[in-house]
């Protein structure tokens, strides 16, 4: 993030105001920037992210597409190779399975396949995650799906402030970026958002709240429960370091390392599923790295392994995990 | 066209130049060559894998004389030698690809007839079939946004690959923004091992034009010149802001789909026999020669023109280094990269 100076004024806003913000600032700013998905143009998305975007800069830029996810994606491709910069949004991450192979199997590879001739600077948006009775097909997590993909990068921001910054560094990316927008989010987490431009590097996770005891690695809505969790810890006399990874694809080694060789001990966290999740990769990384740095084994607070969350009430909280959930197993590996 | 004995009729040249008749047959005697040399070298055990298009010969020097270097993109599929040599590539830049060399536009990555190259407006493409379709229209879009009248996308595909969602979904995106792009199928009627029958209880595949509102038209594939007076007017509607139009040019595949098939497991010796008759290479010959556009010695020296550029080609490119075990590791992302930072 840019610097603060005794200058440098902000605005309060939510995770939806934050990407409206960015996103109208790269349509302000640049002419190759072109919107495509479903419902983004006349009903300005489904969340009204893009409200208003196409009276703005005209339906040519802010392009309702049919509903066809491969073609949404694979025709951004297209006029990334062509020189434009499109923006491509998947109105729901549970809707990208049908543009899998243009995302897995086209955009991160037109580049190394081309032998650099070719180059795909294409973002694609997504609003994922639960907790908002979103059921089988609205509420899913799809990052582990695409993490193992080489020539991706994979954004998951929390807070208004790394929306914003990482938006922007996605914006100016040269390579494909799958942006992770958690829905649930969009309008419960708020904060204080630099203004002008600005970008946070991709790839560095962000401490927020120091501590000894042991380390907590998550991103999106539960880096807020976590967060939450942790100050409940700290008022029973447990200090517990938060780190919010911000970044999926690449992930920051340092920062974690640092952070586990210090509490020796690791609490990974997240919405999507414990197998083969983003938690898989960190333990291994960690086990092979600072094996020997640790006083407990690594643990993992990640959903059950079942397809998603259920429409009923019930079959939602028991998918979920919450600050309640999240400070049980924090206590837990404390004690160990 | 006639098949046999052209001489009494007038030849319909659909605009084109003795010159440019030339350049065609020179287009076909070369991809005939270069397809067969890649069979060989695979038979020697000098590369691993080829693919033929021959049957596709006429069909694609046709519609590579209605490109328009420096201006129009191409976006091919893998049977599509005759338009890459036909837009610009060389045949030593085809078996550097086939020799998977270093020098190659893909730095030797990419299957054979994956051709790639930005200088010639050639868009990179996967195995992936239809995945390459969105990516022509997403081009489209670019020129149409930008105001570039004058400029097209010719993307061409197999017949199987119009049973592809992806193929639908780009149609009628292309339809809906009026884009200037040109659908170009080579129906050779076979998809590998199934044939047309089995991909589509519809088999004319032009008439899917009227429910997406576009032209659309079929023509004999096996006549470069009726190919050129198709594809030329469907890409000059595409430069004037006319929208796409979908061209079913048909034609045979003479050989197995690659090196790795054997396509007597589910055709005939002579189904393939009856389809030879109507080879567009010696046709055309006969055609150039009635109407004097070549001479008979004129054919004999250029076919050895075109075997020497072969046999030149291959030996420069067998001559070059392949990438090297480091090469693997450059052009994921710009800059230098690891998942860890």
């Amino acid at each position: 993030m840019a610097v603060s100076s005794p200058t440098q004024t902000t605005q309060i806003m939510n995770n939806v105001d934050a990407v409206r913000a960015t996103l109208y600032d790269a349509m302000k700013n640049d002419p190759r920037t072109v919107i495509l998905g479903e419902d983004v143009g006349a009903r300005g998305n489904v969340f009204l992210i893009t409200k208003d975007f196409a009276k703005e800069f005209g339906p040519q830029r802010v392009i309702d597409t049919p509903i066809a996810e491969a073609s949404i994606v694979g025709i951004a491709i297209g006029m990334a190779m062509e020189g434009l910069r499109p923006i491509a949004e998947i109105q729901f991450a549970d809707f990208i399975y049908p543009a899998f192979n243009q995302i897995v199997g086209e955009a991160a590879k037109t580049r190394y396949r081309s032998n650099g001739e070719y180059t795909c600077p294409l973002v694609i948006r997504t609003p994922y995650g639960g907790g908002v009775r979103g059921a089988l097909s609205h509420s899913v997590s799809i990052e582990a799906l695409f993490y193992h993909v080489p020539g991706l990068k994979i954004l998951a921001p929390a807070f208004p402030a790394d929306v914003k910054g990482l938006l922007n560094a996605a914006i100016d990316d040269p390579d494909p970026v799958l942006f992770l927008e958690h829905k649930k989010t969009y309008r419960l987490i708020k904060g204080e958002v630099p203004d002008g431009h600005y970008t946070i590097p991709i790839g560095k996770a962000n401490v927020l709240k120091e501590g000894t005891a042991l380390t907590v690695v998550s991103y999106g809505l539960y880096v807020h429960w976590a967060l939450e969790a942790a100050q409940q810890l700290a008022e029973e006399g447990i200090s517990i370091e938060v780190i919010d990874l911000r970044s999926i694809r690449p992930m920051d080694k340092t920062t974690i390392l640092q952070s586990v060789e210090k509490t020796r001990k690791l609490l990974i966290v997240h919405e999507d599923n414990k197998f083969g999740g983003i938690g898989a990769e960190i333990s291994a990384m960690v086990a092979e790295e600072a094996l020997f740095s640790l006083d407990a084994p690594i643990r993992r607070h990640c959903a059950p392994d079942v397809p998603a969350m259920g429409y009923a009430e019930p079959l939602e909280h028991e998918y979920m995990s919450s600050p309640a959930k999240i400070a049980d197993a924090m206590r837990e590996l404390a004690r160990f | 066209m006639a098949k046999t004995d052209t001489k009494g009729k007038k030849l319909e040249r659909n605009g084109l130049s003795d010159d440019q008749l030339r350049t065609i047959f020179r287009n076909m005697l070369l991809q005939r060559q270069l397809d067969n040399r890649g069979f060989q070298l695979n038979r020697q055990g000098k590369v691993p894998f080829a693919l033929g298009s021959e049957g596709h010969e006429a069909l694609q020097a046709g519609a590579a004389m209605a490109f328009h270097r420096g201006k129009d993109l191409l976006a091919p599929y893998y049977r599509d030698l005759g338009l890459a040599l036909g837009i610009g590539l060389t045949p030593y830049e085809i078996l550097l690809s086939l020799f998977a060399r270093a020098a190659d536009h893909n730095g030797g990555r990419q299957f054979p007839n994956h051709y790639s190259s930005k200088a010639a407006g050639l868009m990179s493409f996967s195995s992936i079939l239809a995945a390459h379709i969105p990516h022509a229209v997403g081009a489209a879009y670019a020129m149409k946004y930008r105001g570039e009248r004058g400029r097209a996308v010719l993307v061409t595909c197999g017949d199987g690959t119009t049973s592809e969602g992806e193929w639908h979904e780009s149609v009628n995106f292309a339809s809906i923004h009026k884009l200037p792009v040109v659908f170009l199928v080579e129906n050779n009627l076979w998809a590998i091992s199934t044939p047309i029958e089995h991909q589509m209880g519809q088999p004319e595949i032009w008439k899917r034009a009227a429910g997406y509102g576009i032209p659309g038209h079929r023509f004999n594939g096996f006549d470069p010149i009726e190919t050129y007076g198709n594809v030329n007017e469907a890409l000059d509607r595409a430069r004037n802001g006319g929208g796409p139009t979908l061209l079913e040019g048909m034609c045979y595949r003479f050989l197995a789909h690659s090196t790795d098939d054997n396509d007597m497991t589910y055709r005939t010796k002579e189904e393939v026999a009856e389809h030879r008759k109507d080879d567009p290479v010696p046709l055309f010959e006969r055609v150039l020669l009635d109407h004097d556009v070549m001479s008979a010695a004129d054919v004999e020296q250029l076919k050895r023109d075109v075997l020497r550029e072969t046999n030149e080609a291959t030996d420069r490119a067998e001559a070059m280094p392949y990438p090297t075990a480091a090469d693997l590791y450059t052009h994921l992302y710009e800059g230098a990269w690891q998942p860890w930072q």
